[in-house]
């Protein structure tokens, strides 16, 4: 029995970086894990999952676009385990740092699964069923959500999987029907399309990335579907059975209509994910979707109880829960310090061409009835693009008419995840479109759409 | 071979002039002495000649910016030379020509004007054209510039929020857009409990210096802390004065001719007065008194900008007519700013007049290196003790000055503003 400062549940980018914050604030703290270290970021998710994409995305150019090139590629083939293997390297060695950190700052990394004992305990119960007490005057939770199945088709591990089950496949598919076409969805579909599965996507609402902006919605169905993959959008599953060879779904519009009947060897549902508590959550209060509810300053409903990440809800991203930890944190040991909620943060989808954005739809600006101005500039007229022959999609920012404030910014193409750093940005310190127009961005660069996109709006966009 | 044009020095106490227009364009042939520009210096517009020939190939300042004496105003190339490398950026400025010392002067007369204030008047460190202030909303506070995001700034502006009033909830208390839009009109919060003066009232502006007011200021401040002051009033009945201009002026404009103003008779009063007792007429100069042989009269003429005080020359030799007519010109031409600096220098008294403002009376600042300054106050009507000790109607009229006793001791002060009051009493004698 030790007894901390604080003790964090959860070792993934929420509770790592809170702890290591509250260890850089001098305090003692203490980090349980029943996993890895670095939590599904860094083992099931972003991480591994960028590994696959970028092997995707490479087989597919020398699979597809060689003689574009200049090359002449015979008997071009994989290896899956390779393919699958490497992924891993790189979790495994990202784990590791995340473990060094845990050193460097003196955080006691504790292998097992926590949870809230009496007051002002955690109990830890490790691999072996072993429990121990330790006693922390602050604990913040930070356990994370995992994928969440459908009732009438529970994950099997084989034929029904999740995400976590997708990026280990022993064996590649011939086929697979992905239910859900939001960015973990589109990502898969992506990585085994490139591959040569045959990959069909099912989503409810009536666009695929349905928190994307329409326009980029659209040109991504578009680009996908020239890669292979068949969507069905409007579509609900009605029910679902696996079979010897895979599994067999019912779909039908979601509005009601014809059925029809979708065979494949392997279903991965993608439809969202499912809060992961803490051990003796009784006493938490939780939200009407099953989150732990947190104040304005994290915490829950048990004093010195604090809650950060995933489990407090969406939006469910990496780097909105360590953003969310850092701010807990500063706020349990500073009583002065106003801890921040999330306002502004960006999305992105690694698919091939990749999907960024920030801040408010075009629809979203029609919904709240602002008065607005498009800037628009496609890649095709990007001479960095089309020297590196990447030159699909486009860089959408709308602007407040009145003042030119930021209100959103969609990027459809290569590099977009990296370019949405730069409005991210300008959004937080409220810049406007004088001060992006005003910024000289790098020529040749995929950023120049930004300035060109900027421009366009007011009509002075150059190169179109 | 390539020639930068500078700003030159076109007054003792210029040390930085305004392009006000420019004469010419670039690819202009000028030629040598050719008007080139208009050029406001801290005393008046004046036009710039050119001080060589060629192609005017490039303006490096633009109408309406202000640069310290020395600095490049336009390259001029002979024709078909090819401009310097560098030719598209004004070259920094050559050291601005160093004022001239006082003691260097030719003649007292000429100096008469100069400010001591003049070797302070060294240029300003930067030789780059000056740029407008920056907006209200970035005023400097006590505190140092205001953090605040472009888009607060915007929304400021447009809500007339005064920033410096507003708290910022962004990081480091950066103002952020929901601050501004959280403030009330002139800012504050809603934490100012209605100390702070009511919101919307006009925000402070920072007026930048014109080049005359520079000078005011520095010369003023420079008279009011250097020379010892010293103040005497005289009481002037009027009635003389008002009575006989009645009667000039009816029979001036039956003639066709002017009218003449009370300052016209007070003039011409000043000159006799001063004739009458020179030591008034003079300038300390350190280690001697110089009293300057003519009385070049000094009036001073509230222009918009601020104030000159163009000279009428040796006028001891002028009638009131000439006075009367050489003031409203050069008056007029004040106005317009059309007065070259040799017109508002030398004077060796000054007479200030606030009388058309209701002004009773005041305390004027010697215009140095002259020793006295005149301040006549309005004509009052009001009840006065006649020669027979009865209460009857009257008219007054109060004329203060303002002595250097350095050079004027309080006998010599009285002695002047009795001779003054003696010739407005009797104002036959202004135009005998």
């Amino acid at each position: 029995m030790a007894s901390y400062d604080l003790i964090v549940i959860g070792g993934g980018p929420g509770g790592y970086v809170g702890a290591i914050r509250a260890a850089q604030l001098g305090k003692k703290v203490a980090c349980i894990e029943n996993d890895r270290a670095g939590g599904t970021c860094l083992n099931w998710g972003c991480i591994p999952t960028k590994a696959l994409l970028k092997n995707a995305e490479l087989y597919h150019t020398l699979s597809h676009r060689a003689a574009e090139f200049g090359l002449n590629i015979e008997g071009l083939s994989y290896d899956w385990e390779k393919v699958i293997g490497r992924s891993r390297q790189v979790s495994d060695k990202l784990a590791g740092g995340i473990e060094f950190l845990f050193k460097k700052n003196k955080i006691d990394y504790i292998r097992g699964t926590g949870g809230l004992a009496a007051n002002g305990k955690v109990e830890v119960i490790d691999a072996e069923g072993k429990s121990e007490i330790h006693t922390a005057a602050n604990v913040l939770l930070a356990t994370g959500c995992v994928s969440r199945g459908l009732p009438f088709l529970p994950f099997d591990g084989e034929k029904v999987i999740g995400s976590k089950d997708a990026m280990t496949l022993k064996k590649q598919p011939k086929s697979m029907v992905i239910i859900g076409a939001g960015a973990i969805g589109i990502e898969f579909a992506y990585f085994f399309s490139s591959y040569g599965t045959e990959v069909t996507v099912i989503e409810m609402m009536d666009r695929i990335l349905p928190v994307e902006d329409s326009e980029v919605s659209a040109a991504l169905q578009k680009s996908l579907a020239k890669h292979g993959i068949k969507f069905h959008t409007s579509t609900k599953t009605a029910a679902a059975e696996t079979t010897e060879n895979g599994v067999r779904l019912t779909i039908e519009p979601a509005a009601g209509g014809d059925q029809q009947s979708l065979e494949a060897d392997v279903c991965l549902v993608a439809v969202g994910v499912a809060p992961v508590l803490p051990k003796n959550a009784e006493q938490l209060k939780l939200t009407d979707r099953g989150y732990i509810e947190i104040d304005a300053r994290y915490q829950t409903n048990l004093p010195n109880v604090y809650a950060a990440g995933d489990i407090i809800g969406p939006p469910w991203l990496a780097h909105v829960a360590s953003y969310e930890a850092t701010q807990a944190v500063e706020g349990m040991f500073n009583p002065q310090a106003k801890p921040k909620k999330v306002t502004l943060f960006p999305g992105c989808t690694y698919c091939h061409p990749e999907v960024a954005s920030v801040g408010l739809t075009e629809d979203a600006c029609k919904a709240q009835k602002l008065d607005y101005r498009v800037g628009k500039f496609p890649f095709a007229a990007s001479g960095r693009a089309l020297a590196v022959a990447d030159a699909e999609g486009f860089v959408k920012i709308i602007f407040d008419k009145k003042h030119g404030e930021i209100l959103g910014a969609h990027i459809i193409g290569s590099g977009a995840t990296e370019l949405i750093a730069e409005l991210t940005l300008a959004m937080n310190l409220e810049a406007t479109n004088e001060e992006i127009a005003a910024t000289i961005h790098a020529h040749p660069t995929l950023a120049e759409a930004i300035h060109e996109a900027t421009e366009d709006a007011y009509g002075h966009a150059v190169h179109i | 071979m390539a020639a930068y044009l500078k700003m030159p020095k076109l007054s003792d106490t210029m040390s930085e002039g305004t392009l006000v227009k420019w004469l010419k364009k670039e690819g202009d042939t000028v030629s040598m002495d050719e008007d080139i520009a208009e050029v406001e210096t801290d005393k008046a517009t004046m036009t710039m000649p050119s001080f060589d020939e060629g192609i005017l190939y490039k303006i490096y300042v633009k109408e309406g910016e202000t640069v310290v004496l020395g600095a490049s105003l336009a390259l001029i190339l002979e024709p078909g030379e090819e401009p310097p490398a560098d030719a598209d950026q004004a070259p920094a400025s050559a050291p601005a020509e160093k004022p001239a010392e006082t003691k260097e002067q030719a003649s007292a007369a000429e100096k008469s004007d100069t400010a001591p204030g003049t070797k302070s008047s060294a240029p300003a460190p930067a030789a780059a054209a000056k740029s407008p202030p920056p907006s209200v909303s970035s005023a400097p506070t006590a505190g140092g510039r205001i953090k605040a995001s472009p888009l607060a700034r915007k929304l400021a502006e447009e809500q007339g929020v005064d920033l410096r009033r507003v708290t910022g909830s962004g990081p480091g208390g950066r103002i952020i857009k929901k601050d501004v839009l959280n403030a009330p009109a002139g800012g504050g919060g809603g934490s100012n409990l209605g100390l702070l003066p009511a919101p919307g009232s006009r925000g402070d502006q920072s007026i930048p210096l014109t080049g005359m007011r520079r000078v005011i200021a520095q010369r003023l401040l420079e008279s009011k802390t250097t020379i010892p002051h010293f103040y005497l009033n005289i009481e002037i009945d009027t009635e003389p004065l008002m009575t006989m201009r009645e009667q000039v002026n009816a029979a001036s404009t039956a003639n066709g001719g002017p009218k003449y103003t009370v300052n016209d008779f007070i003039m011409r009063a000043t000159v006799l007065a001063t004739d009458a007792v020179p030591a008034v007429n003079a300038s300390f100069q350190g280690d001697s008194i110089l009293q300057h042989g003519e009385i070049n009269l000094s009036v001073a003429v509230a222009i918009e900008e601020g104030l000159v005080t163009p000279v009428i020359r040796s006028a001891q030799m002028k009638s009131i007519k000439e006075l009367a007519g050489e003031l409203k010109e050069l008056a007029g031409r004040a106005k317009d700013k059309k007065l070259t600096p040799a017109e508002m220098q030398g004077g060796t008294i000054t007479i200030s007049n606030l009388g058309a403002f209701g002004i009773g009376n005041f305390d004027a600042i010697i215009n140095p290196p002259q020793a006295a300054i005149l301040a006549i106050g309005t004509i009052t009507k009001q009840p006065v003790v006649n020669a027979a000790n009865q209460i009857v109607p009257g008219q007054r009229m109060w004329i203060g000055m303002s002595c250097d006793h350095r050079v004027i001791d309080g006998a010599v002060g009285a002695r002047f503003l009795s001779e003054l009051k003696r010739f407005l009493e009797t104002p036959i004698l202004l135009i005998s």
